[in-house]
């Protein structure tokens, strides 16, 4: 084996093992403890909480804040996402609407201004 | 039966496979004109990583020959997050046997957010085949959009700018889905405060970690108030069980 060939083997086998053991860890420490009520608590509470975190940090990184777009450019798709959703709530034609309006304003097909 | 399992996931899975082959895909794509390894090593790292934003920080990692112990550490970090993903399925996963492991594995974004989005009945095991089937299928739509994008950014070149929003819309149509669940926007609006705090005064590679960190902490701040309610649910729960 090359030096290149083991370098990107043990790569991979340091990386496969980080992101499992960051995964196994609240099942490894907290397994007998899946009952008690702090788990039902944050069990409850999370998913919705890292929903809106995803979406907070990852829309705006999606959008142009320069004058004259203001972020419309990721705001109007989202938006069209929501109100669409809330309106057939169909998972696959929210997302494939508010990913063509998204991409058709990216790449000039759409003009905001 | 198992059949039926099968549709189940399949039908649950369908968005997260419009989300990660083009998410699999720019990976790919990124991998490949990047580096210039063989081009399916990059579905390779989808099998045994499983993991979308580890992969992409793996390939400037890679770019510059890192350390493996700095590797290790980077990817904990990154990571760092998915610990709290398991303390809302401990519950779900409890007694799964051998499909424990494989469950554990792939809790990625998505397959998280899946899991803890979808309806449950009173069949346990069944319920464990059909997250076990999820989360294959999440594995294998990776796997797909990762050996895809590898091979096509060695192959060819088409105008996908912007194709990223599908993960945005995805996340999107989960919040609406949990906060159909919960019949409550509180979590909600905790978690967009924490993400847009984090965005604004912390650098980008640390802000996941830090809005995650600020919700649990608002959790358990509020935890003391909502205790009793999960404590008579457990009291009723054993009493109907009696």
């Amino acid at each position: 084996m090359s030096n290149e060939t083991l370098y990107l083997v043990s790569f991979i086998l340091v990386t496969a093992v980080a992101t499992f053991l960051t995964r196994l860890m609240p099942f490894a420490f907290l397994g007998k403890h899946s009952n008690h009520p702090l788990a039902q608590h944050l069990g409850r509470y999370l998913p919705a909480g890292i929903m809106a975190v995803l979406v907070a940090i990852f829309l705006p990184r999606a959008a142009h804040w320069q004058t004259p777009v203001f972020g419309l450019d990721a705001l109007l798709p989202a938006a069209l996402v929501i109100v669409l959703h809330l309106w057939r709530r169909n998972a696959l034609l929210s997302m494939l609407a508010g990913t063509i309006c998204y991409m058709a304003i990216q790449q000039g097909v759409i003009n905001l201004v | 039966m198992s059949e039926k399992n099968g549709l189940i996931a399949l039908k649950v899975s369908l968005p997260v496979f419009f989300g990660y082959l083009p998410l699999g895909a720019s990976f790919g794509v990124l991998f490949s004109t990047q580096l210039d390894y063989a081009w399916w090593i990059a579905p390779l790292m989808a099998v045994t990583i499983f993991a979308g934003s580890g992969q992409l920080l793996a390939v400037s990692l890679l770019v510059s020959f890192t350390g493996l112990t700095q590797v290790f550490i980077a990817m904990l970090l990154l990571n760092a997050r998915h610990v709290f993903y398991g303390l809302s399925l401990l519950e779900a996963f409890k007694d799964a046997g051998w499909r424990k492991f494989y469950l554990i594995f792939g809790l990625t974004d998505e397959t998280y957010s899946l899991l803890t989005s979808r309806a449950r009945s009173e069949d346990k095991g069944r319920e464990q085949q059909i997250d076990f089937l999820i989360t294959l299928f999440n594995h294998a739509y990776w796997i797909l959009g990762c050996g895809i994008g590898a091979w096509l950014g060695k192959n060819l070149t088409f105008d996908a700018t912007g194709i990223e929003f599908a993960l945005i819309a995805l996340f999107i149509v989960l919040c609406i889905e949990q906060y159909k669940v919960l019949q409550s926007s509180f979590p909600i609006w905790v978690g967009a405060a924490a993400g847009l705090l984090s965005l604004l005064f912390f650098p980008e590679s640390q802000q996941l970690l830090i809005a995650m960190l600020l919700i649990c902490a608002v959790l358990f701040w509020q935890y003391p108030a909502n205790k009793h309610r999960y404590k008579r649910r457990l009291i009723k729960e054993s009493a109907d069980e009696q």
